[in-house]
């Protein structure tokens, strides 16, 4: 810093404060505005200055005269549980097998890896093929015929589990990476202390190797609740988040981009979304930065 | 453990020796599992790619559940059905662009955390690092409102404004995957020696010189991790189109599946070839530079 030249200090500035006002100006800027927005009443159309502050009103709204607030809350917590006792512990189960010196372990890897690649959108169109009611793989398998046919996608009653084992189909592969990643970075002499102690394999995974990754578990935690809040394209993809499929970033999304666009209303929910997110971001860039020291 | 794990990361991984243990009944069990799993995850892609390749009116005749039919017409058809030459096209116009810029303003940010130490370097990279974590929908409003009041010529956008505009989409693109790039680069910038930036202190070189000739080079290996994953997730972005284009002939691959459903909806070896021709792009990358796609999440997420 001692040697900084006039330009060198322009030129320092500049590189800080043009992805500076990026980020500020088009993710932070606009999240504080959600916020704000979420105690209004505007409508989106009539100037700024129109706008009435209404307090918590937006809120009492969604809570008690909006029908699918109820469901997409259920929904997105049912979809954190399942994501977690589902993909997630089997993400992590695969990847402790595929740790070991394994015949196949790359080829198991790369196929588990696969659907990762494919957007959400695109897992929801390849499933349709499975799950369609007429020409899909799986009521024939079944052998439902006429009117036993099911309708994975469209009944309201399953759709929501036939969309959790698509999406979860993706988010295996995902979590198995991850956590290879970090059993690669596990010190050998940990293990072979243990094994050395006597130690069997799953009493040297709970006691020795889980707590050593304390670090990518808490990656792990953060990754699932933010992608169960922030799943969309596939419910949008199939029915745009209605019948069955309601969770809070279709609604907000139908309440923002739609025709009645109900901005103040649309902002509550998404304030929700904020509130959440943001005690798990919290956590995630405490880990993160603790790294950074 | 942060530079080792980076470097064995990026570095092609060393087979590690092949000590085969003689097989016993609880590594059976373990191979077969492995191996129904394996095929069980396979199968919807597989599934998909078989009745692409057959007759509509043979499968409607026989059931899918069947062998025989097979034809590449479905894919000529799904190519011109699904308009996938112009989304395709609006594809690209959308990712190189996000892409090529987004590296551009992480690399200088990284740069800047990596080789000064502000008092305020610690806050700026938790500002950018947390960008990326929050939903999407979170930004919805305010920019939904932002693009359609800010005011264009006629001449520049068909809507008036920066609403339906790749313009609008991109500078999206790049303000949230900005802070997961510079997260990624500043901690792989720290794991250089300091030796090489001071050597050329020595020489004269000037912070542009520095960051441009000698930091950005020994970047590569993190850079082209990273260049492979932002495609990939450029290209698999669905909402922000969705969310800020209106017109149909405009919208990138990914959003356009939203309308192809309706188009698709009757012939599913028809909708099985347009999933395949989606798919295509994402498995190409994955195949060819699955090295880059992994070391680009794991350097991401699991740092240390």
């Amino acid at each position: 810093m001692r040697t900084l030249s006039g330009v060198d200090v322009l030129t320092v500035a500049l590189m800080i404060a043009v992805p500076t006002v990026v980020v500020v100006g088009l993710v932070w800027g606009p999240a504080l505005a959600t916020v704000l927005l979420s105690f209004t009443d505007w409508n989106g159309i009539g100037s700024l200055g129109e706008i009435n502050f209404v307090g918590w009103q937006n809120y009492e709204d969604a809570t008690t005269n909006y029908p699918p607030f109820g469901p997409a809350i259920r929904h997105n917590i049912l979809w954190l549980v399942v994501f977690f006792l589902g993909p997630t512990l089997l993400g992590i189960v695969l990847a402790v097998m595929l740790d070991r010196e394994l015949r196949g372990s790359r080829i198991y890897q790369s196929i588990f890896f696969m659907p990762v690649v494919l957007s959400l959108a695109l897992v929801g169109f390849i499933w349709q093929l499975i799950y369609s009611r007429d020409q899909g793989l799986l009521n024939e398998v079944l052998g439902l015929e006429g009117g036993a046919r099911i309708d994975w996608f469209g009944n309201s009653d399953i759709n929501l589990w036939a969309v959790l084992v698509a999406a979860g189909w993706r988010h295996t592969g995902y979590i198995m990476l991850l956590y290879l990643a970090g059993l690669k970075a596990v010190d050998p002499a940990l293990r072979e202390a243990a094994a050395v102690d006597g130690a069997g394999e799953v009493r040297t995974f709970l006691r020795v190797i889980w707590p050593v990754m304390r670090p990518v578990n808490i990656v792990i935690l953060v990754i699932t609740v933010i992608e169960s809040l922030r799943a969309f394209d596939i419910a949008w993809v199939i029915n745009k988040g209605r019948n069955g499929l309601e969770l809070l970033s279709t609604l907000v999304t139908q309440n923002v981009i739609g025709e009645a666009s109900r901005v103040g209303f649309g902002s509550a929910l998404a304030t929700i979304m904020i509130a959440i997110s943001t005690v798990f971001i919290v956590i995630y860039l405490i880990q993160v930065m603790r790294e950074q020291k | 453990m942060t530079a080792t794990l980076q470097k064995e990361q990026l570095a092609p991984r060393p087979r590690p020796q092949q000590r085969r243990k003689p097989l016993r009944p609880a590594r059976v069990v373990l191979q077969g599992f492995l191996i129904l799993m394996a095929v069980g995850w396979i199968f919807p892609i597989a599934w998909a790619v078989y009745n692409s390749l057959r007759d509509y009116d043979f499968t409607s005749v026989n059931g899918y559940f069947s062998v025989g039919g097979f034809t590449l017409d479905n894919y000529i058809e799904a190519w011109s059905r699904g308009n996938f030459g112009q989304t395709f096209y609006n594809t690209a116009i959308i990712v190189i662009p996000s892409v090529a810029i987004t590296l551009l303003l992480a690399s200088m940010v990284a740069f800047v955390l990596a080789r000064f130490s502000f008092p305020f370097n610690l806050t700026l990279l938790a500002l950018f690092t947390a960008a990326n974590l929050l939903p999407q929908q979170a930004l919805l409003v305010p920019l939904f409102r932002l693009f359609i009041n800010f005011e264009l010529p006629y001449s520049v956008s068909d809507s008036g404004s920066l609403y339906d505009t790749y313009v609008a989409v991109i500078a999206v693109n790049i303000a949230f995957q900005t802070g997961f790039c510079t997260f990624v680069l500043s901690n792989y910038m720290k794991t250089l020696p300091r030796e090489l930036t001071e050597a050329a202190l020595v020489d004269g070189a000037g912070v542009l010189r520095r960051y441009w000739q000698i930091v950005l080079p020994l970047c590569r290996p993190a850079l082209a991790a990273l260049a492979t994953l932002q495609i990939t997730w450029v290209y698999n972005d669905f909402f922000w189109a969705v969310a800020f284009m209106r017109t149909g002939d405009k919208m990138p691959v990914t959003s356009s599946l939203q309308n192809l459903r309706g188009q698709f909806f009757t012939d599913y070896n028809l909708l099985s070839a347009g999933s395949v021709i989606v798919a295509i792009p994402t498995l190409v990358i994955f195949f060819l530079l699955q090295r880059h796609l992994r070391a680009g999440l794991t350097l991401g997420a699991t740092k240390g």
